[in-house]
């Protein structure tokens, strides 16, 4: 890739996205409650919430289809509100649901979308045809959306949002219901507008795919930012690290639990693998001494690994409960 | 094409250059906009053209119905004068059955995430409710030109108005299905399903056009229930249709469907945008 093609996309410094206090409601619900968002131009920035965290309502203030009540945004320099259009013409937004015409085919669905976007006919058409091959649809173009798959249709509802590449897409929960496959072309395609220079905020509830694609994340929770960083920022907020220990004779698991609490200092929690437990660990140093411990206890360990805490656990200790508990 | 760059990392080439192709033409103006949501209504007609069949079926039977089952008993002069009197009517209650469509349409738009994609993008955003209500216009058209050949069909004939009176009859009645479209619209914006859109605009439709001259001639009916004939705008507009049909209009009837259409259009037409730009 070229140097310029990481450049900031809004040709000029300063943040993406810099929304401050932002507040709407919903009769009795509170959807945002005071959200401060940063968004830095470039790179993937992960929004990251249980259901109903108010994920969508951020999205849709963001991309001007949702008045806040309370609070202001500025996307790209415009702001949300004094400047909608303006704020339209540099991004797209991927909603969490389909947002195609179920009764079109995949082309024609480009092709209006290009011709609402001010191409011609024919350069709509040329377009949309370069859109589908990329994205992997070439053989399906011409069939009714209401026929694709899960995936397919994901992919065409993103490629609905790059008939023009925008400088900032929002992607509401794009891998949320696909399958592995299909959630790493999406990834692909993430990646690729991300080379290409546009900034991208994506939304959702997989803590492990914040971590891999994400460049910051932002944890919110009923209606607020709870935590924003890096992921590795905040990984290493929650501790330095987690003990993880196999017990050779799940008979045993009481004893070591026993043994390691006393030799950390520190909660031990029993996983649901019989032999297994972990331990928050803020020192490595007597993480070997406890494994030692252990060894002399007469407790052999089957597996033990120390490492770094996952999102899943940060998620529980900055919230108090786990994304997966609320989700289900 | 795709490349390994890391574990699980991939770039895909043919995608970055198709994404740096992807300049930005100059958004497409009112006109362009509201064309290619025509174009888009087109292309649904093109994938279910039952959907055209559907909205013409239910009259067609109701103009058999009516003329052969109950125009003997409702009119004078038999079938034949029973046909005369009704066709007009019933012409303009298919066309007023199908604006109701336009908001059902609406309604499922906003259930799926189509809205929202159209509105995220920077257009003039009446376009994207104009466009369909032109391929509206398109469906009345045609619809009127099958109810009218049905028509013949079974006998009618027009009066001294001639071919020049059935047309403007239908010009009309097209401003008026226009006009009245907006409440549709702004129905089919606030609603929270598109079953909920169904049944209000039947709840309004129905009993405004059995109340009206359409079936019968409002003499024949008891004084409280022709006094509610005489203010309903449906009744205005099927005088003024059967008028310009039969050579009899007069410029007072043809200016009063027209001021009524108005008002709906300027009730309706701004509450339905300021929907549409505010919609949660
Ligand atoms: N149009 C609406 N009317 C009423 N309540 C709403 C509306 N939209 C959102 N809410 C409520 O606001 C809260 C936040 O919703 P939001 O959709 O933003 O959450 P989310 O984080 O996107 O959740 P999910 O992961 O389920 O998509 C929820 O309690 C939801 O019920
Ligand atoms: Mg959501």
């Amino acid at each position: 890739m070229s140097g310029d093609a990481a450049r900031s996309p809004s040709g000029r410094d300063g943040p993406a996205i810099e929304a401050k206090g932002l507040v709407k409601t919903f009769g009795e619900t509170r959807a945002l409650d005071g959200l401060d968002l940063t968004v830095p131009a470039g790179g993937v920035y992960g929004v990251l919430g249980p259901n109903g965290a108010g994920k969508t309502t951020a999205l849709r203030i963001l991309s001007t289809l949702l008045r806040p009540d309370g609070g202001t945004a500025r996307v790209l320099g415009h702001d949300v509100l004094a400047d909608a259009d303006g704020v339209r013409r540099r991004i797209s937004l991927t909603g969490q649901f389909a947002s195609v015409d179920e009764e079109l085919t995949g082309r024609e669905n480009l092709i209006l979308l290009g011709r609402l976007l001010g191409f011609r006919h024919a350069d709509a058409a040329a377009r949309a045809r370069r859109l589908l091959t990329a994205i992997d649809l070439a053989d399906a173009a011409d069939r009714q959306a209401k026929t694709y798959s899960g995936g397919m249709r994901r992919r065409l509802d993103i490629a609905a949002g790059i008939v023009v590449t925008p400088d900032l897409m929002f992607l509401d929960e794009p891998t949320t219901g696909l399958d592995p496959r299909s959630r790493n072309q999406v990834w692909t395609i993430v990646r690729a507008l991300v080379a290409r220079g546009t900034t991208v905020v994506l939304t959702t509830q997989y803590l492990d795919e914040a971590d891999q694609l994400a460049d910051r994340i932002a944890v919110i929770d009923h209606g607020r930012v709870i935590a924003e960083g890096t992921p590795g920022e905040l990984k290493a907020s929650v501790g330095s690290g987690i003990l993880r220990v196999r017990v050779q004779d799940p008979a045993q698991r009481f004893e070591a639990v026993r043994v390691l609490t006393r030799a950390l200092d520190a909660d031990v929690q029993v996983e649901s693998d019989p032999s297994a437990l972990t331990v928050r660990v803020d020192d490595s140093e007597r993480s070997v001494q406890a494994l030692a411990e252990l060894n002399r206890s007469g407790i052999a360990t089957a597996q033990f690994a120390l490492g770094q805490p996952t999102l899943d656990e940060v998620f529980l200790a900055l919230t108090g409960h786990s994304v997966k508990e609320v989700a289900a | 094409m795709t490349t390994d760059l890391a574990a699980g990392e991939a770039i895909d080439f043919e995608l970055l250059s198709v994404l740096d192709e992807g300049t930005r033409p100059r958004p497409a103006g009112r006109f362009s906009a509201s064309v290619s949501h025509l174009y888009r209504a087109a292309l649904r007609v093109k994938h279910s053209p039952a959907q055209i069949i559907d909205v013409t079926l239910f009259p067609a039977i109701m103009l058999l119905m009516f003329t052969f089952l109950f125009g003997g008993a409702l009119a004078e002069g038999g079938t034949g004068e029973y046909l005369q009197f009704f066709l007009p009517g019933v012409l303009v209650t298919t066309v007023l059955m199908i604006t109701m469509y336009v908001g059902m349409g609406l309604s499922s738009d906003a259930e799926k995430g189509v809205f929202d994609r159209f509105r995220s993008l920077p257009l003039w955003r009446p376009a994207a409710i104009v466009g369909p209500l032109l391929a509206d216009a398109a469906r009345y058209t045609a619809a009127s030109i099958m109810m009218l050949s049905f028509g013949f069909v079974l006998g009618y004939r027009p009066g001294p108005g001639g071919a020049a009176g059935i047309a403007l009859a239908v010009l009309l009645l097209i401003v008026c299905a226009f006009c009245m479209s907006w409440l549709w619209t702004l129905l089919g914006l606030v609603a929270r399903s598109e079953r909920t859109v169904t049944t209000a605009s039947m709840t309004i439709l129905m009993p405004l056009t059995f109340t009206s001259n359409v079936y019968v001639d409002p003499s024949t009916m008891p004084g409280w229930l022709q006094a509610f004939v005489g203010v309903n705008p449906i009744s205005h507009l099927v005088t003024a249709v059967r008028g310009l049909m039969g050579g009899t209009v007069t410029t007072g009837q043809i200016g009063l469907v027209l001021a009524e259409a108005a008002l709906v259009l300027a009730v309706f037409g701004p509450l339905t945008m300021r929907v549409y730009r505010r919609r949660n």
